[in-house]
């Protein structure tokens, strides 16, 4: 009984085989190997080069700042909509989620046309003789696309954390002599941290990794460390230094999420 | 006396939410050292009245005293009262130290003693040394104890509690009841319950008060809600009952289907149409001759300790309940002493006839 039901699960296998597994195993042959395919470390240590260590380092910095905007942004707004009662707050989270459901690549193009020289914004800021914006092709214009485009998955876990919790233990903690702010800093906020934790590993990850977003509103100026990662595999050729510095990114990620995990864990106490 | 001093206050209360009034010009108070139960079915407001004395709802009219005070705009924390939860409410987060700790640290008091109340109330609570432990790994029992420990380390001088046990199954609700009174008596400060369980009303309360649609149908001891109902709604929801249309002939002597029965009522006038209340233990059935009503068994169930038996007798389905049993046919006479007949005024108007019995 037991082994038919988990013959369902065959066709997923066969997928994660094909699609991670196998790909996986190649990334990892590539980076520890040289083009005669000898074992050497010298992809991976390649990331400690001037021009990559950069790359790590502005990337990290803006993936950084962008998850702290996101999380300033989203903690506000899902605690009015999930404290408020509304019967809207689900149309609200809708509203926000909406531009989700249109192409990422659509999007970031659309704030290309926007923040452009001569574009939307800065026609309207001249129309009202404002001072005119020139963030395109900064990193300015890289953390507003990654705010904008990654927004969403921190407020849908961060407002799945706090309506979850039973509006009797808020009142329990009034009812013990907590004021508002004491029932937020010792209930309400632990209570809301795996919402947190799952948002800021949902938003860092892509921001940490994207190279489009980087592309289109760093005008190319900006390597972030997936710019170099897609100069190597497209533009190199070279596999085996691409493969290598992926290693170091991915390593860079299950270190942050496992710092975070452990974080999550201790949360248990407060005083 | 000490005892009677007043503590609590309710002044016309009245509390709505959208269209619906749940609360309609509400009197009470609250005795010192009271065990009092507010009863009734769900949605009669017994727990926004416990919500309104806890300071999460505020009444659109009327006040609420505490000892003298004006209370009705004090937020929850600033009440000098606790509350206990029906879902427990307590912080998962938190280890069960934590949890009974709160209420003291928030007021910043020292360390030795906030560790050596909590060692007090574990075990006023018979739970020793589980201060390490986190909620979840408790049973529901066990995490309505924590709950009301607590609630009472802050030392309140009335503690809510809003169906604490409703959760619970029912060998271990008895239980509870039982360490409610011991903790009641142990500590001697107010207990206001609320509850829809007329029996966990019964078991526990020095008084009750039955509540239906907003209005307080009767206050009293639970001797006299259950022996002297007041009007047909507070006879059917407290234990079962026989609830008859009669009419009060003169004094002592009331009609009943037909039959005269010698009561002990006066004060009601002469031909007046009233209710009658019977309690199913009270009718009394013997051989047909030597009863004042005849009728035929109709039904008999095994309760345990006695039997519940319906009897068609003068058009009316009698309720029941001897330790003899009569099988189904049966024919069998109906007494009642004149001590069992509990006599009330039928309502009056149809707003009073909307606030009774609901079948």
């Amino acid at each position: 009984m037991k082994n038919k039901k988990n013959l369902l699960a065959f066709p997923y296998l066969l997928w994660s085989a094909g699609f991670i597994i196998i790909p996986l195993c190649m990334i990892f042959f590539y980076g520890f190997t040289d083009k005669t395919n000898r074992f050497t470390f010298a992809n991976v240590v390649s990331i400690v080069e001037g021009e990559n260590l950069k790359a790590l380092g502005i990337s990290i910095l803006l993936a950084l700042i962008a998850t702290l905007i996101c999380v300033l942004l989203s903690y506000p707004l899902a605690y009015i909509l999930s404290g408020s009662g509304m019967k809207q707050s689900g149309f609200m989270i809708f509203v926000f989620i909406l531009p989700m459901w249109m192409n990422f690549l659509l999007r970031t193009l659309a704030w290309q046309t926007l923040l452009e020289k001569n574009g939307v914004i800065n026609m309207i800021l001249h129309f009202l003789h404002l001072p005119v914006l020139n963030i395109i092709n900064t990193p300015y214009a890289i953390v507003l696309g990654m705010v904008y485009n990654f927004l969403p998955f921190m407020i849908l876990p961060l407002y799945n954390a706090l309506s979850k919790i039973d509006p009797s233990v808020i009142e329990a903690a009034r009812d013990l002599g907590a004021n508002s702010f004491q029932t937020f800093v010792n209930v309400i906020f632990p209570l809301s941290i795996p919402g947190l934790i799952s948002g800021i590993t949902m938003v860092s990850v892509p921001a940490l990794t994207t190279f489009v977003i980087s592309d289109m509103l760093g005008g190319g100026k900006i390597l972030l460390i997936g710019n170099v990662i897609e100069q190597e595999f497209k533009q190199a050729n070279n596999w085996h230094v691409g493969s290598g510095l992926s290693i170091v990114l991915m390593l860079f990620i299950l270190l942050a999420m496992g710092l975070t995990a452990k974080y999550d864990k201790e949360g248990g106490s407060y005083f | 006396m000490a005892k009677d001093k007043q503590l609590i206050k309710l002044d016309h209360i009245s509390k709505s939410f959208g269209n619906q009034l749940v609360l309609d010009d509400l009197d009470l108070y609250i005795r010192e050292n009271e065990f009092i139960t507010l009863l009734g079915p769900s949605g009669c407001g017994k727990t926004t009245t416990l919500r309104i004395l806890g300071g999460f709802e505020t009444p659109d009219k009327g006040t609420v005293y505490f000892d003298g005070q004006d209370i009705t705009h004090l937020p929850p924390n600033k009440r000098p009262l606790n509350t206990v939860f029906q879902k427990y409410a307590l912080f998962t987060h938190m280890t069960i130290a934590e949890n009974i700790a709160f209420g003291l640290k928030i007021k910043n008091k020292p360390k030795t003693y906030i560790q050596d109340k909590i060692k007090y109330a574990l075990k006023l609570v018979n739970l020793d040394g589980f201060e390490n432990r986190m909620p979840d790994s408790l049973s529901g029992g066990q995490q309505q104890r924590i709950a009301i420990a607590r609630a009472i380390v802050n030392e309140p001088k009335v503690l809510l509690l809003d169906e604490p046990l409703g959760a619970l199954d029912l060998k271990l609700r008895q239980d509870m009841q039982y360490e409610l009174i011991r903790l009641k008596n142990e500590l001697g400060i107010t207990f206001l319950y609320v509850t829809h369980d007329q029996e966990e009303a019964l078991t526990m309360s020095d008084t009750i008060v039955v509540m239906n649609q907003g209005y307080i149908q009767q206050i009293g001891t639970p001797e006299k809600i259950y022996n002297e109902p007041e009007n047909a709604f507070v006879a059917d929801f407290i234990g079962d009952s026989n609830i008859i249309s009669a009419t009060m002939i003169e004094d002592y002597l009331v009609e009943i289907l037909g039959a005269r029965f010698v009561s002990t009522d006066a004060g009601f006038g002469k031909n007046k149409p009233v209710d009658v209340v019977i309690r199913p233990e009270d009718v009394e059935l013997v051989k047909p001759e030597e009863g004042i009503i005849q009728g035929t068994v109709t039904h008999v169930i095994f309760k345990g300790v006695h039997y519940e038996m319906e009897v068609m007798a003068n058009g009316h389905e009698w309720l029941v309940q001897s330790t003899s049993m009569f099988p189904v046919g049966t024919p069998v006479g109906i007494k009642v002493d004149p001590y069992n007949i509990q006599t009330m005024h039928k309502p009056e108007s149809e707003d009073e006839e909307a606030i009774g019995v609901e079948e």
